[in-house]
């Protein structure tokens, strides 16, 4: 296809590249004309007001949600045609934890359809479950219930389960709601570590304040883009008022731990 | 002396037949059932099985056995549940609700117009699995072979879309297709259920089992491979109950199922 890349470089190797996506539900417009481009092997962050399309967007690019006009192509093709090699942790409220099942079993998911007949069944796991567990470090907590486990644990188990479907882009929606500080951290330095190996991974968060520790890029959107880029050239004053509102200034100071009367 | 009753009903052609129904149902209906109770489904298993009606009675009309009518019309009323769910703003019980009753009030209205035809109205709410036929027999075990295969291979994937629907359709899996695969097992495991507890107790036989196994097994694949022996347990100890002292089948078994679940739930709550 004859068209630059919306990353306006005349050479890249962007995975994601979204050429004016509008998204309606019924009158409501949810995403706006959304262009962007998502360089291969880089953490993003994914930041705007709830309603702002976070959600939405995932949807499209993983090919859950139609869009109305423009192209998205992941991997150069469609959204939906990526057989397995982008894998999606949905907000917790979107999965059934009524299930009773281990987090070896959840990451054993992964392979659904392969291997040997034991293998298909559970009853035995090939060692690229054991390899995926090591690396997010949940091996040692492979027979808990997934319904156990903490939010960061969860969201381990969960990329690990993305590495034996040997995804190479991540997509993670709101993985921090209700996770602590601690485990945050672990979560992120999982993420950095799959992004050194060339994984492409895009997270939802609401935490503005630890942008700039965390990730390579920040995607600020409220229902079209309002900024891409480092952490530190994003924030303008501009940005935040277009994210938050004429309030949004006061947002990034105004976090659990930056409170004054906190500690 | 007391092995006499456990061996003596078999002397009878009847009885045999009987069993074999018994134990496939006990096996069949573990397997969905697992399913059914962690996706909250026990609703549209109960529709399900009221909504066949008027292919039973069909069925009985043109002097065939009633499955060969019922097993279509569930899959067809499982698919057509399953399209309104997802098309429609109406909620899934509503939706279900709508259907089931309609078709059953149609089964009814059809017994009463054809009542030259002999239907035993009883047999088919309360099941009568002793008056199985040969050929109901073969279609028993082959629809049992069919729903054991497909769930064995597609054992994973079922997991992944009922625990995960979207992560499991970016993953590449055809979610959809899945699920209406799903519908239509259940449906036929419903159908085949029917023989044994007719239709007002097939939702017990379905999720009984399964619930009392998830009380006691950890994981999911404990929950259906205990689920299949007390099923089994359940269906076969009815069914010796139905034969000793002349009860109907279906509450013969509904009773046992629900005797195993009390007794796995006293357990659970002792070791609490």
């Amino acid at each position: 296809m004859d068209r630059r890349c919306p990353c306006a470089k005349s050479q890249c190797d962007c995975c994601i590249q979204v050429f004016g996506a509008c998204v309606e539900f019924e009158n409501f417009l949810a995403l706006d004309e959304v262009s962007f481009a998502i360089p291969q092997g880089v953490l993003t962050g994914v930041v705007g007001p709830n309603g702002g399309g976070k959600t939405t967007l995932f949807d499209a690019l993983v090919g859950l949600q139609p869009i109305a006009h423009g192209e998205i192509l992941v991997n150069g093709l469609a959204p939906g045609n990526s057989a397995g090699r982008v894998s999606y942790v949905p907000q917790r409220e979107r999965v059934n934890w009524r299930f009773p099942l281990s987090v070896k079993d959840v990451v054993g998911l992964g392979q659904s359809g392969k291997g040997s007949l034991l293998q298909r069944l559970g009853f035995t796991s090939s060692n690229q479950v054991e390899e995926a567990l090591r690396k997010v470090d949940m091996w040692d907590r492979k027979d808990e219930l997934v319904s156990n486990l903490s939010g960061g644990q969860r969201q381990r188990t969960f990329i690990a389960r993305a590495l034996t479907q040997e995804a190479d882009i991540l997509i993670l929606d709101e993985a921090f709601s209700g996770v602590d500080i601690a485990s945050q951290e672990g979560v992120i330095n999982v993420l950095r570590n799959l992004r050194n190996e060339g994984k492409t991974i895009l997270m939802a968060t609401h935490d503005l304040n630890t942008l700039a520790d965390r990730f390579d890029e920040v995607l600020c959107i409220n229902r079209h883009i309002c900024a891409h880029g480092s952490p530190e050239s994003v924030f303008t004053k501009e940005v935040l008022t277009e994210l938050y509102g004429s309030h949004g200034e006061m947002f990034a100071e105004h976090q659990v731990g930056h409170h004054p009367h906190v500690g | 002396m007391w092995v006499d009753a456990f061996i003596e009903p078999f002397q009878y052609q009847f009885m045999i037949r009987a069993l074999i129904v018994c134990v496939s149902v006990g096996v069949m209906c573990p397997l969905l059932g697992a399913h059914v109770i962690n996706r909250e489904m026990g609703f549209m298993g109960d529709a399900l099985a009221h909504a066949v009606l008027p292919g039973m009675v069909a069925a009985y009309a043109v002097g065939l056995s009633p499955m060969v009518g019922a097993i279509p019309t569930g899959i067809v009323v499982a698919l057509a549940i399953g399209f309104m769910v997802r098309k429609s703003n109406i909620s899934s019980d509503t939706s279900i609700g709508i259907l089931f009753t309609g078709l059953f009030a149609l089964g009814l209205v059809m017994i009463t117009l054809l009542g030259g035809i002999s239907v035993n109205v009883e047999d088919i709410l309360l099941g009568q699995v002793m008056s199985t036929s040969n050929s109901e027999v073969y279609i028993t075990i082959c629809l049992t072979v069919i729903t054991l295969c497909l769930m064995t291979m597609l054992y994973k994937q079922m997991i992944f879309i009922g625990f995960d629907f979207e992560g499991a359709t970016v993953a590449g899996l055809s979610a959809s297709k899945i699920n209406y695969l799903l519908l239509a097992l259940l449906s036929i495991v419903i159908v085949v259920t029917l023989q044994v507890v007719g239709i007002v107790l097939v939702v017990g036989m379905l999720i009984t089992p399964a619930a009392a196994a998830s009380l006691i097994a950890r994981r999911f694949s404990g929950v259906i491979l205990l689920g299949i022996l007390f099923g089994v347990l359940s269906a076969v100890v009815g069914l010796y109950s139905s034969y000793h002292f002349n009860l109907p089948s279906g509450p013969a078994v509904a009773l046992t199922s629900t005797l195993i679940f009390i007794l796995s739930f006293a357990s659970k709550w002792r070791i609490n």
